[in-house]
């Protein structure tokens, strides 16, 4: 078959496969939505939390309301960045948009470390919650991760890698802010390393199983294999 | 003359637009259409990524398939050739890449055919081997028009009967009878000479 008529041929079968589609909602409008699965599971663990105690506790140290300002704000700009990437004709330049969020997570964080080396009469964090923080994260983060990969799949991200790391980063910052419920600790770096740890299995995580179940399925140097399964799979 | 050119574009742009919007909706006739259209403006784009023209055809298959996975994150009030533009380009770095990690995973290195002997070809095999060829080729010379037609077309080109069918303007139908006629032909010669 010469090369026209493979590519009528190509028309021809997309054509015959075509369905009315319903247009996706805009980035912005979906961000939303994931960020409102977010806060709904926040208003579920606020009813289980001593909210007094932690606005107590937010208000005496300003690295660690800075902290939980910088994770909530590295969730929604890292979400509003994965849903505009998750779009075609988006530029991969959004992936830059959680960067300030991140960057004043990751300072006041260590700010909270430095002040607990400096005064040494800070609560230190029982043994063994540091791996309840750890197992937190990783695991509010898998039902965060199911919803945004579940959302993305059904745009067409041309960077599936770069949008699969930067929803990582978007839920494990996300993660983080909701551990604030049950966090009564000041920063230390023992937790601190703890959470990068964490924050780094699931953005490596979800760059491993959202890039792979993100990516289009490619039909091969050749169209016949398409061809011949008369679009299976599209 | 260059705002001309831009109010051109910029109609056929709309133009698209309102074609995607339609296919959205499901109008096959026009979907069909617009991704015939569409070809020429994908051809360019990818060419001028950088993709070796052999190539180019496979990267506007890949572009296809890609607005037809797409097609549901096309906003109408936004501009059709930007979308289309930016999922061609994406193809074209993905099959760049796909061809670099190939290149460097494979070598050409023509001289080690040369070099290397084939341990069973010995100087009687070859001329043996050379003179069943020249039987051969005489052989097929001598066939009738029809059948050497059949079996340069089939059997040495590999063509499809269907390929072949449009080169030599004859149906499938008889190129099957010429090659099995021409087939038995030769099986008889060589079985009398043999």
């Amino acid at each position: 078959m010469s090369n026209p008529e493979r590519l009528d041929a190509i028309i021809h079968d997309l054509g015959a496969d075509l369905a009315p589609v319903r247009r996706l909602r805009p980035p912005l409008v979906r961000a939303v939505m994931w960020l409102a699965f977010v806060a709904a599971l926040g208003s579920v663990m606020a009813a289980f939390a001593d909210l007094p105690e932690i606005a107590h506790r937010l208000m005496g140290a300003p690295d660690m309301w800075l902290a939980v300002l910088g994770s909530s704000l590295t969730a929604i700009l890292g979400a509003m960045a994965v849903f505009e990437l998750s779009v075609p004709d988006r530029k991969p330049l959004w992936a830059l948009l959680p960067v300030p969020g991140l960057l004043l997570w990751i300072g006041a964080s260590g700010l909270g470390c430095l002040r607990n080396w400096i005064v040494p009469y800070t609560d230190d964090i029982p043994a063994g919650e540091t791996r309840v923080c750890f197992l937190f994260i990783v695991a509010v983060s898998i039902p965060l991760s199911v919803l945004m990969i579940a959302m993305v799949r059904k745009a067409c991200p041309l960077r599936p890698s770069l949008t699969a790391a930067v929803s990582g980063i978007s839920i494990a910052a996300g993660a983080a802010t909701l551990l604030n419920f049950f966090h009564p600790y000041d920063a230390a770096a023992i937790d601190l390393v703890v959470h990068i740890i964490a924050v780094g299995i699931v953005v490596g995580a979800n760059q491993a199983l959202a890039g792979h179940l993100l990516r289009p399925l490619r039909s091969g140097a050749a169209w016949p294999s398409l061809s011949d399964a008369r679009l299976g799979g599209y | 003359m260059k705002s001309g050119a831009s109010e051109d574009a910029g109609n056929v742009d709309r133009h698209w637009s309102a074609m995607m919007a339609a296919a959205q909706t499901g109008d096959r006739a026009v979907y069909e259409a617009l991704l015939r259209d569409c070809v020429p403006h994908v051809k360019r784009v990818v060419r001028r990524s950088g993709v070796r023209p052999d190539n180019v055809e496979d990267v506007v298959q890949e572009v296809l398939l890609t607005i037809h996975r797409a097609r549901q994150t096309f906003d109408p009030s936004r501009s059709f050739t930007a979308w289309l533009s930016a999922i061609a380009q994406r193809r074209a770095i993905d099959s760049l890449r796909h061809q670099g990690r190939k290149d460097r995973r494979e070598t050409s290195d023509p001289l080690f055919y040369e070099a290397y002997p084939d341990q069973d070809t010995t100087p009687e095999g070859a001329w043996e081997e050379e003179r069943r060829n020249q039987e051969l080729k005489e052989a097929v010379a001598d066939l009738s028009p029809v059948q050497r037609e059949a079996v340069e077309s089939l059997a040495i080109r590999q063509l499809s009967l269907g390929e072949a069918s449009v080169v030599t303007g004859r149906s499938k139908g008889a190129l099957k009878v010429n090659l099995h006629r021409a087939l038995k032909a030769l099986r008889a010669r060589f079985d009398e000479e043999g």
